[in-house]
């Protein structure tokens, strides 16, 4: 074994491990960006200007007949919406499709939803199959009005105010108790012209 | 009980790896050959005792016992046996009791194969397996215990994730791990090699055959998992770029780099340092693939349930390996001698080219696999990065490495002829010529880039049998001459035309099937023909049924080709009954020239259904490529050099080592 003295050391083999470190602290702060936690930059903003087709052959929702029209900025105006980023290949979005359904059949809260990244006939397949809670629904094939909207991952929903203000975003399924403590609080305060929260 | 055992077994080879781990280093750094020799049976012992677990784990799952949560998450008694074994490592937990089975697999193998490794270097080489061994299975005894009781058990279990039932896939993770996983055997000779301060030659030939294996396993592996999602998620594609593709892809293109550049150090004592930094950042890819899927750092389809507290120790994990191997680098490697100088135009020369090309494509995937983290954690906005990007980068950079790959050979060692050698290659230029010309012709002149791209593949195929007939002296020298040479060439230079040869397949495939696809997307009533390039599909109808554990409407189309019958397609829908999740299996009917695919959509309720009708022109030549690659490494790791134990038994003799180094 030969163990030549220390005046062999060179700083190029330092880079290596430099960029490692970097990396290794991206990471560090990569886990703690609690994806479900993390306040939405756009929050108190108004939504993006942007305006969706609406989804080819997408089947009625509660309350509405005929065809489910498109999604445009100026549809937020008047009164609090429920927006729901979804997908048909996203499998939570089938987790917490079911409180959409009852919050559609139950109450006259408008929900309307953005198809995120999906083949139109893929997800108006998976609305037929599974129902659909959409009184509109805009179809972002490329994703690139999620992006403006900062999606994150799928599903997303968010709470718009009759100004058309973002007012509350939820990242992930919906649960139980995120529909009970967060979102419906949310949009009752809103509609009597309180803050969200 | 018997999974009791299993959990058992588990925490005593966690014991066991902490001796591998420190005995035989403490015992390589005093010169006592006793404690070295702690490594082989601990290694062994370790084995024993991680695959006890695993046949445990195994032994619950088949048996459907639903007393253990993971069974009861992840199988059911319905599902067939086939998936109720590939469900063992379809989860996070009984994936990682895999990772570490193998990971102890390689270790064993190393102590009972290394009979003639010398044994400072062994006990070390074994050591460092044994800490990283360490690290896992104190990772999944903290965070991931597969062998959790339900109490009440559960009467039923919840089913392996529809997607996940597929015979392409049961067996994906197995082939990938081995790759992966297998890499860890040159980061232990690396940081063994560090911890002596000595790389040679024969270090060079020890470590080649094990990383070969790896990489062999890890190309079926990749190429598994890519006709996978071409044949299940129905979308036609075979190549997502995805965080999960990618992060198996990244070890392999390093790993092919290490393959090359570790030739240089056994043939010509040249490129330590670097060689030994491509062994450390091979498996550290590994580690951080590993880190990626399993942390939720990265969000893609199809990541495990992630878990932060998982990926903390896995982070870790990742520090102390990588960081710890780094900075042992750091400090160690300047002290490494190099050896043999060469000339830029060289074969040397042109594994350098390689290199750079290999190692700079790597980064360009790595930076598009982590840019949206790093954008994230600096506040910026979310993106994602997809295919054009990684087209655009990856692509011209992968591209001089096919046209190199034909002319290093063919230059001698430190200093070549590329002018000699591009002459003696003239054939390959008439044979791109042709090519080129030919597929414009043929397919019309709308894609040049397309043309040139098989041009770049017949380059590859010609050029590689020119330099094979260039060895045998094929037409130069008399048969008996001819035949001679081809019995004593060795097996590694039959491995690297096939494995090259392999590469020339699979860019035929890539380009053809991405240039000259033709789908259609229509809807249809039975009765109704479709035309798809030269094929008519005529949709006989759609009839339900039920299979072992799911419900299936299955299309049927009557396949013809001027008027001449080919086939009847059988697209499905099927929806599995535990979890109510629809997967579509695409009927392909394949010819050794091309797929034709047929996906069957949805009934609009009034009798016609959306059907997607693809014809893909050579790609199964994308799979039979990465198949005729990994065969050549098979070939290649045949020779008689690489078989283990063969160069060390000649070292150990002290005349011939006196005559190596005179």
């Amino acid at each position: 074994m030969s163990t030549p003295g220390p005046s062999s050391f060179r700083p190029i083999f330092l880079l290596p491990l430099v960029v490692f470190a970097a990396v290794a602290v991206y990471f560090l702060f990569g886990l703690q960006l609690d994806s479900r936690k993390l306040p939405s930059a756009l929050i108190g903003l108004p939504t993006p200007a942007f305006a969706l087709p609406p989804l080819a052959g997408a089947p009625p929702a509660p309350g509405v007949s005929g065809t489910i029209p498109g999604l445009a900025a100026e549809d937020f105006k008047g009164q609090v919406s429920l927006v729901n980023v979804f997908a048909s290949w996203c499998g939570p979005c089938l987790v917490e499709h079911p409180f959409f359904m009852r919050l559609a059949e139950t109450t006259p809260i408008p929900i309307v939803a953005i198809n995120y990244k999906d083949k139109p006939e893929n997800a108006a397949a998976w609305l037929r199959r599974f129902g659909n809670p959409y009184r509109r629904i805009g179809a972002d094939e490329d994703g690139r009005v999620g992006i403006d909207w900062g999606v994150y991952g799928v599903p997303e929903t968010f709470v718009v105010d009759g100004q058309g203000t973002i007012r509350f975003k939820h990242v992930g399924p919906v649960t139980e108790a995120a529909m009970r403590d967060d979102i419906l609080p949310c949009i009752e305060n809103l509609r009597n012209g309180r803050d969200c929260s | 009980m018997i999974v009791e055992i299993g959990h058992f077994a588990l925490v005593l080879a966690l014991c066991v790896s902490l001796v591998q781990g420190t005995l035989p280093l403490i015992g390589a750094a005093r010169g006592d050959l006793a404690w070295m020799e702690t490594a082989r049976p601990s290694a062994v012992v370790q084995f024993g005792l991680v695959a006890l677990a695993f046949l445990t784990l195994f032994h619950a799952f088949i048996y459907s016992d639903f007393s253990v949560a993971l069974v009861a998450s992840h199988s059911h008694s319905l599902q067939p046996t086939i998936y109720k074994i590939s469900a063992v490592w379809g989860n996070h937990e009984g994936s990682m009791v895999l990772w570490v089975f193998i990971l102890a697999l390689f270790g064993a193998a190393i102590a009972i194969f290394g009979g003639n490794l010398p044994a400072s270097l062994r006990s070390r080489v074994l050591a460092v397996q044994g800490l990283v061994g360490f690290g896992f299975l104190l990772f999944i005894i903290v965070t991931s215990n597969p062998f959790l009781r339900l109490d009440p058990p559960a009467l039923e279990g919840a089913n392996l994730n529809p997607l996940l039932q597929d015979p392409g896939l049961a067996f994906h993770p197995p082939f990938l791990y081995l790759g992966y996983v297998g890499f860890s055997t040159a980061f232990s000779f690396a940081v063994a090699a560090l911890i002596e301060g000595r790389v040679d030659p024969a270090w060079a030939r020890w470590v080649r055959p094990w990383t070969l294996a790896a990489w062999c396993a890890l190309t079926v592996g990749i190429a598994m998992g890519s006709w996978w999602a071409y044949y299940e998620l129905g979308w036609g594609g075979w190549w997502f770029w995805d965080p999960v593709e990618n992060a198996s892809f990244m070890p392999w293109i390093v790993g092919t780099a290490l393959l090359h550049t570790a030739i240089v150090v056994e043939k010509r004592d040249s490129m330590k340092t670097w060689t030994i930094l491509l062994s450390i950042l091979t498996f550290s890819l590994s580690l951080i693939g590993t880190f990626l899927v399993r942390s939720g750092v990265l969000t893609s389809v199809h990541a495990f349930a992630t878990d932060p507290g998982r990926g903390l120790f896995i982070l870790m994990l990742l520090v102390v390996a990588i960081g710890g191997s780094l900075t042992l680098y750091a400090w160690r490697a300047p002290m490494l001698k190099g050896g043999g100088l060469f000339a830029p135009i060289s074969r040397e020369g042109a594994l350098v080219l390689n290199n750079l090309l290999l190692t700079t494509a790597f980064a360009t995937v790595f930076l598009g696999t982590l840019y949206p983290l790093f954008l994230d954690v600096l506040g910026g906005s979310k993106v994602s990065v997809g295919p054009p990007y990684f087209n655009a980068t990856f692509l011209p950079l992968t591209t001089p490495v096919a046209v190199a790959m034909v002319v290093g050979p063919m230059l001698a060692w430190k200093r070549g002829d590329l002018a000699g050698a591009l002459q003696r290659l003239w054939l390959a230029f008439v044979a791109v010529a042709v090519t080129v010309v030919g597929t414009i012709i043929v397919m019309g002149d709308k894609s040049i880039l397309a043309a040139l791209a098989m041009g770049l593949a017949a380059w590859v195929a010609v050029g590689v049998a020119v330099e094979l007939a260039e060895r045998l002296r094929l037409f130069r020298a008399p048969l008996g001459e001819v035949w001679r040479r081809a019995r004593q060439l060795p097996r590694a230079s039959y491995g690297m035309s096939i494995a090259h040869f392999g590469v020339a397949v699979f860019i035929a495939g890539v380009t053809a099937s991405s240039a000259w696809r033709v789908e259609v997307i229509a809807t249809a009533r039975p009765g109704d023909t479709l035309t798809l390039a030269d094929y008519d599909f005529r949709f006989l109808g759609v009839r339900g049924g039920d299979g072992p554990n799911y419900s299936y409407d299955r299309g049927f189309f009557e396949v013809s080709r001027q008027g001449q019958p080919v086939a009847l397609m059988t697209p499905e829908k099927r929806a599995y009954i535990v979890q109510s999740q629809p997967t579509t299996e695409a009927a392909i009917h394949t010819t050794f020239f091309s797929d034709l695919y047929a996906v069957l959509g949805d009934a609009d309720g009034s009798g016609s259904w959306t059907v997607r009708l693809y014809y893909n022109p050579l790609v199964p030549w994308i799979w039979i490529g990465c198949v005729i690659m990994a065969a050549g490494g098979m070939v290649s790791l045949s020779d008689r050099r690489l078989r283990i134990g063969v160069p060390v038994r000649r070292r150990r003799e002290p005349v011939a080592a006196a005559e190596a180094t005179a």
